[in-house]
């Protein structure tokens, strides 16, 4: 089933195009995106997230596809260092798209937001303060709300900045299972190809002239492989 | 100590419409400065305080009720200077400076014109609670309690569009609905506040329960419930003890000492932490 279908969209900001697309997004993908800096990788979800303008062309959805069920997670956080807010109240408002018309949140959103506290392993940070956490268990509490938003698709911008090894490759885990299990469409932004290559069924790259979106193994074997050097150099 | 009783109930007695609006007005302010300070949009608060007096003078000056020009104009003001603050952060402060200076020099023009206020511009300038009436108390009481009302049913909803606007985009809110909300409710409560810190008092009252209650916890539901304490609390002591002095002076007086408080216990807190 095709949850979003681009043809020739032109992405970009201030008029400026970065880069024009023709791909289809299926029910169950789980997509990486990658391509170096400037060829509007998160201008792109950006884009069909409609927090950005599209700059021509077509972006078709599913009529199902409702905004409320659609997470995200973004690269560049502007959070006021100030702000006074606690892990659990974080995650908790990542379920705002679900609540409808309710007023307070439920029992089953509470329970949602236990949940991935103990799938990320930051329940023990619950009650502590959003500023005081270190960049890995900042990031881990973003993913966190970004997963309480959604059940149908996922879009996260570089999800793995500040996790170390270990941390990424257990979070490419639990997205392979969130993936299956739940049959949720995963798009995610990375510059490690490598790792990331095993769990995805698809990858999007976004080159300055052309674009491509194939398998892994069609990947492997193209001439952007070798010319995309970002996959290679980066923890 | 009878005395002190007798003093207390003769306040009440013949005070009691100044102190209701007096409470409702340290609710609002505490519980709207928490996410105007939390957004950076402090400045905000005093810009507006400032269209406030403008309009009010020129309403006076043209001879009908100040809040039928001020409200409206104060909630316009409120609204660019809050969209102002998403796109483009670094212009705010010189928006404010302009809209509030050109606001200041527009009210003194109009009161010197008509001769309309000059006689009473200090109640303008620094708040008469005691003069409030009962005909003020009929309008602030329902906007006051609007306010407290729509903030407690959309609270989740404010803490995910304060915490992050484009995630709350993202999951399919209305986040310009809750810009427009937060305009209106910060012009309303800085007209009804006009009338009881003045114009040039009416910020603090939104800035420093708030930045109080930060010092202490670090989680925003205890933040706001905290803010909207301190703020009654430091109201109270002003209006019962210092209610000779100049109310308004008081109050933020009051408020000054708990946000010093506060800075040294989250001080000695954070030493004996290490």
């Amino acid at each position: 089933m095709k949850l979003i279908e681009c043809s020739n969209l032109k992405i970009g900001y201030n008029n400026r195009v970065l880069n024009t697309l023709s791909f289809t997004i299926n029910s169950g993908d789980f997509i990486c995106i990658i391509g170096n800096n400037g060829t509007g990788k998160s201008t792109l979800i950006k884009t069909l997230l409609k927090l950005t303008p599209s700059l021509g062309g077509k972006i078709l959805f599913d009529i199902e596809l409702k905004k409320s069920s659609i997470g995200y997670l973004t690269q560049d956080l502007q959070v006021n260092e100030s702000f006074p807010a606690t892990v659990y109240e974080i995650v908790l408002s990542g379920c705002i798209g679900k609540m409808g018309a309710k007023i307070f949140y439920t029992k089953k959103e509470k329970e949602l937001v236990n949940k991935y506290l103990e799938y990320l392993e930051i329940a023990h940070l619950k009650n502590k303060p959003f500023k005081g956490l270190s960049g890995g268990e900042q990031q881990k509490t973003l993913i966190a709300r970004a997963l309480c938003s959604t059940d149908k698709l996922l879009f996260l911008d570089e999800p793995l900045q500040g996790l170390d090894m270990k941390a990424a490759l257990s979070f490419y885990e639990m997205l392979k299972k969130i993936n299956k299990e739940e049959n949720v469409t995963i798009i995610l932004i990375t510059h490690n190809v490598d790792i990331a290559m095993p769990y995805v069924n698809k990858i999007l790259y976004l080159g300055h002239d052309e674009s491509l979106m194939c398998s892994p193994e069609e990947y492997r074997h193209s001439n952007y492989a070798s010319q995309y050097v970002g996959g290679h150099d980066h923890a | 100590m009878l005395n002190i009783m007798t003093y207390i109930t003769d306040i009440i007695k013949y005070m009691k419409v100044p102190l209701i609006v007096g409470l409702l007005l340290s609710i609002t302010a505490a519980m709207l400065g928490v996410v105007l300070v939390v957004k950076q949009y402090s400045m905000i608060g005093d810009g507006l305080s400032h269209v406030g007096f403008g309009s009010t003078a020129v309403a006076l000056a043209v001879g009908t009720q100040p809040l039928y020009i001020a409200i409206p104009v104060v909630v316009i003001a409120a609204y660019v200077l809050i969209r102002i603050g998403e796109n483009k952060k670094t212009h705010t402060d010189a928006a404010i400076g302009l809209i509030s200076s050109s606001a200041l020099a527009i009210g003194f023009l109009a009161g010197n014109l008509s001769d309309g206020f000059s006689s009473d511009i200090n109640s303008y300038m620094f708040g008469s609670i005691t003069t409030a009436t009962v005909s003020e108390l009929s309008y602030i009481l329902p906007f006051s309690l609007i306010i407290i009302i729509v903030f407690i049913f959309s609270y989740n909803r404010i803490f995910a569009v304060s915490f992050d606007e484009n995630f709350a985009k993202a999951s399919g809110m209305n986040t310009r609905l809750y810009n427009i909300i937060l305009a209106l409710s910060t012009a309303i409560v800085i007209v009804i506040g006009i009338k009881v810190m003045g114009t040039l008092l009416i910020s603090s009252l939104i800035i420093f329960p708030a930045l109080t209650s930060m010092r202490i916890f670090h989680n925003f539901k205890k933040v706001v419930i905290s803010s909207v304490i301190i703020s009654v609390v430091s109201f109270l002591i002003a209006f019962f003890l210092f209610s000779r002095y100049s109310s308004a002076a008081s109050i933020v007086l009051v408020n000054l000492v708990f946000y010093i408080l506060a800075a040294i216990f989250a001080f000695l807190r954070k030493k004996l932490a290490k």
